[in-house]
């Protein structure tokens, strides 16, 4: 390698990716991955859990784009994009996987810009308006903590690919929960103001926690084919974590989360999806021959 | 902060703090850049995004940038003229053993 200048050294190995100035190496994320359905499992089933999963990334992504242009510091607004490209790229797999699983060979595009509100699995929580800084680090610290300890556990799933998709999120996830947490310890015990900001954003989110942790049919189902995890079964750690973060940053030790039903997983929505949606499909549902 | 409003007491500004990463192949951390945050946690959080997002570094090194004493550019001739004319200093008039890294 050479000594005198770092970038050469990074990319004189690297003859194929010799465009970029510097940062080479990418892996595929599913290469050598089995994609062929696993005998004993249920494509359709697999399909709308894929869905699950993928809707609650892709949908809190969108939600996060919002920050672009608009974050408190241009720092943060990079933090917050790159959290959104990384459940982006978990939405995408999933979809692809969802379109594999059932049969019907719809592509990740197919799902995310071509189903309607009713058609779509997320949770509310990811849905649910913006609001301010502290509202996306409250929300951010369930989500990510949920989505960790749901993943870390697909990650032995009897589908091979879902359990490609889940160790390589584990990553992402853990990292965005760190995030997370430090700035739930800064706003939680910094002035007086951040702390009132954030105890108030808290418990804004606290009504929508509890629908991540029922137990829809499907997900039962899965669970028992050693295929999906049943979220009643993470509910106990997600809480024991957001409520040790919560009371480091000096906020109230949180309330359980509340009992809910299932509502987004079957498509019931509250009306904040339907604009959203309209946002990210329009350009894909107006010209419907471009590529990109 | 866009959305200042009479309820929001000013805040004070970010310090700077300067970023080094230390790429894959890279012996030794080199100054990429520089960007604000709260305090050292935070910018290695932030250096982490903005600096690593291509897959560059395995390493990164934060310093806040009123740490760092800096060589003045008024002193730039006697500082380094003096080096200009000594090109025996460099190893190049014996031959380097092929096994030898590094220099």
């Amino acid at each position: 390698m050479s000594g005198e200048n770092i970038f050469t050294g990074l990319t004189e190995e690297h003859d194929g990716d010799a465009r970029w100035a510097f940062g080479t190496g990418f892996t595929e994320a599913l290469a050598g991955v089995d994609t062929t359905l696993p005998a004993g499992v249920d494509g359709a089933d697999l399909a709308v859990y894929c869905q699950m999963l993928g809707d609650d990334a892709l949908v809190q992504s969108q939600r996060l784009v919002q920050w672009v242009t608009d974050a408190p510091e241009l720092e943060e607004e990079v933090a917050l994009a790159n959290i959104a490209l990384d459940l982006l790229g978990q939405a995408r797999l999933l979809l692809a996987r969802a379109g594999q699983a059932d049969g019907s060979g719809r592509d990740e595009d197919a799902f995310a810009y071509h189903r309607d509100p009713e058609h779509f699995r997320n949770v509310h929580l990811t849905e649910a308006p913006r609001g301010d800084f502290a509202r996306a680090v409250a929300t951010l610290l369930v989500l990510s903590s949920w989505r960790l300890a749901v993943f870390t556990r697909l990650a032995d799933s009897a589908d091979p690919v879902l359990a490609a998709i889940a160790a390589k999120g584990v990553n992402e996830l853990a990292y965005h929960r760190e995030y997370v947490v430090a700035w739930t310890l800064r706003l939680g015990d910094g002035t007086p103001y951040s702390h009132e900001r954030l105890r108030t954003a808290v418990a804004d989110v606290w009504p929508l926690t509890g629908e991540l942790f029922a137990t829809h049919p499907l997900e039962a189902a899965l669970a028992a084919q050693g295929v999906g995890v049943d979220p009643a079964s993470v509910r106990d750690e997600v809480h024991e974590v957001v409520t040790r973060v919560l009371t480091a940053a000096t906020l109230p030790a949180p309330e359980p989360f509340p009992g809910q039903t299932v509502a987004g997983r079957d498509g019931e929505h509250s009306a904040h999806l339907a604009p959203l949606l309209e946002e990210l499909q329009r350009v894909a549902r107006e010209h419907p021959e471009a590529t990109w | 902060m866009s959305r200042n409003d009479d309820a929001t007491p000013a805040r004070p500004e970010w310090p700077l703090y300067e970023v080094f990463v230390r790429g894959k192949r890279g012996l030794n951390h080199v100054h990429v850049g520089s960007l604000h945050a709260p305090d050292a946690t935070m910018a290695l959080h932030n250096a982490r995004n903005l600096y690593t997002r291509r897959n560059e570094g395995v390493s990164i090194w934060v310093v806040l940038a009123e740490d760092v004493t800096a060589s003045s550019p008024d002193e730039k001739d006697p500082y380094f003229e003096p080096s200009g004319d000594k090109v025996y200093r460099h190893p190049t008039f014996y031959p380097i053993p092929e096994d030898v890294p590094h220099i």
